[in-house]
């Protein structure tokens, strides 16, 4: 993959899976999680870095899979919303019933459940910092921002 | 989708980097050097940058270098926003950096990927102009440091094939008063209407700016207006518009009289806040 090819093979780590893809040095992550390996959790929403609908977690911290290569993400960790079970957050979501359609969803519980891993004890500041990162085209951000804070608070033993 | 293709290449020295931009140019390729790759994917995908191979530099060493050797701050070029700001080695830079883009985004973008950036306002320099840093270069001919209100001017002025590879701040400047307020039209996260950085040294107060021009600058000009203390605070703001050097914006974000208007007194609260009122 490092020789300049016009298409070259990456070995990604996805979800804990190695995963072998042909690619195109210019195709986004984004693009080769959905259309090679039919992970469609990660949305394309802006596909310019604003909205966050397709934030992955990479190596432990939130990523744009849309302003990413997926050659960057050789040999790193990826984990998308296919690659969470049943954790705090995604219960949180569905308690404080933190989603209307639905569409930002995956992309706000990988931001959370990385912020939630990295900064268990972050301030209000902090969890607003991150959360901007994402926009809920429905503004269900109070939700979001209880579901978030219930886990930052109740959930640290289980982390 | 980004609607061209491009060679990958992931150099482990400056020297091979700098080596291969030359080889990539002579086969007519259009290289460019790939460090957060937000804006060559942001503007390949519209075909507002062509380039027909990046070279990754995110793995040579010296361009994640984050250290202090005597008493110098070294920043390679590849560190991120985040990580500069979560360092908080040098709060003036982490903050001016953390109010570029959103969190996630700055996961990825990277100081040298700012300051080289085709977007105008690269507000990353700001603090290195304040602090009067340096900066190294690579390129063909080998190593230089340079001071960087020497080589910027609207941009980081770089001649073809040549690596910013890291900053060099004189750490006696990190522990000065300072302040950086970003002002935006609407929503929290957007590209300045104004963006003013300043630190107070035992001397005087220095002044950086993005948004305001279509270039950043630190002006000296300015910076001696403002340090009239004999003359009211008001009067100094109103004369300080005066000798900006470019007209001031006037696009979508912000009509030039509005741009003005928010100039003037963010100009005013950063010297209150910074405490040369
Ligand atoms: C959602 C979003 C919001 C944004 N908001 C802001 C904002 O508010 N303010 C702001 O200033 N910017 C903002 N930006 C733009 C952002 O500044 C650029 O996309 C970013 O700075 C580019 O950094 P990068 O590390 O990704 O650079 P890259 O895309 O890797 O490179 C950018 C350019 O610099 C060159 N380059 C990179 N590194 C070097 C080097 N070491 N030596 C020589 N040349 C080099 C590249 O060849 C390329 O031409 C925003 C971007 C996004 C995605």
């Amino acid at each position: 993959m490092r020789d300049g090819a016009h298409v070259v093979k990456i070995e990604l780590y996805v979800n804990r899976e190695g995963r072998s893809v042909v690619a195109r040095p210019a195709d986004t992550l984004l693009h080769i999680l959905r259309e090679e390996l039919g992970l469609t959790g990660a949305k394309p929403g802006c596909n310019n870095g604003d909205c966050g609908a397709c934030t992955v977690v990479m190596d432990g911290w939130p990523m744009k899979s849309c302003i990413m290569l997926a050659v960057e993400a050789a040999g790193r960790q990826v984990t998308t919303i296919e690659g969470l079970r049943d954790t705090p957050i995604q219960r949180a979501f569905a308690e404080k019933w933190a989603f209307q359609c639905g569409y930002c969803t995956p992309g706000f519980i990988m931001n959370c459940h990385a912020l939630i891993q990295n900064r268990p004890d972050a301030t209000d500041e902090i969890i607003t910092d991150w959360l901007q990162s994402n926009i809920c085209r429905c503004t269900g951000y109070k939700e979001i921002s209880e579901a978030v804070k219930s886990v930052l608070v109740t959930g640290k033993d289980t982390l | 989708m980004i609607p061209f293709n491009f060679e990958y290449y992931e150099p482990s020295t400056i020297q091979e980097a700098v080596h291969l931009f030359k080889v990539l140019d002579d086969q007519g390729k259009h290289p460019l050097y790939y460090s957060g790759g937000t804006e060559i994917i942001t503007l390949g995908r519209i075909n507002e940058i062509y380039t027909g191979a990046v070279i990754d530099i995110k793995n040579i060493p010296e361009c994640s270098t984050l250290a202090i050797h005597n008493e110098k701050l070294i920043l390679g070029c590849a560190l991120t926003l985040s990580e500069l700001h979560d360092s908080g080695l040098f709060p003036l830079l982490g903050e001016t950096g953390a109010g570029v883009a959103d969190r996630t985004s700055r996961n990825k973008i990277t100081l040298g990927g700012n300051i080289c950036s085709q977007i105008i306002y690269r507000e990353a320099v700001l603090p290195l102009l304040l602090t009067d840093s340096e900066v190294r270069i690579a390129g063909p001919g080998g190593m230089q440091q340079v001071p960087i209100n020497q080589i910027f001017n609207q941009k980081l002025q770089l001649r073809k094939g040549e690596l910013f590879v890291q900053s060099i701040t004189d750490t006696s400047y990190i522990h000065m008063p300072y302040t950086a307020v970003k002002k935006r039209k609407v929503s929290a996260i957007d590209y300045p209407l104004v963006t003013i950085a300043a630190i107070r040294t035992n001397s005087m107060i220095r002044l950086a700016f993005s948004g305001v021009c279509s270039f950043p600058f630190r002006s000296q000009m300015i910076e001696e207006i403002i340090n009239r203390h004999q003359i009211p605070l008001q009067s100094r703001v109103e004369e300080a518009v005066n000798h900006l050097p470019a007209p001031i914006l006037d696009d979508i974000k912000g009509s030039a009289a509005y741009r003005e208007f928010v100039f003037k007194n963010t100009l005013f609260d950063t010297i209150r806040l910074v405490g040369g009122g």
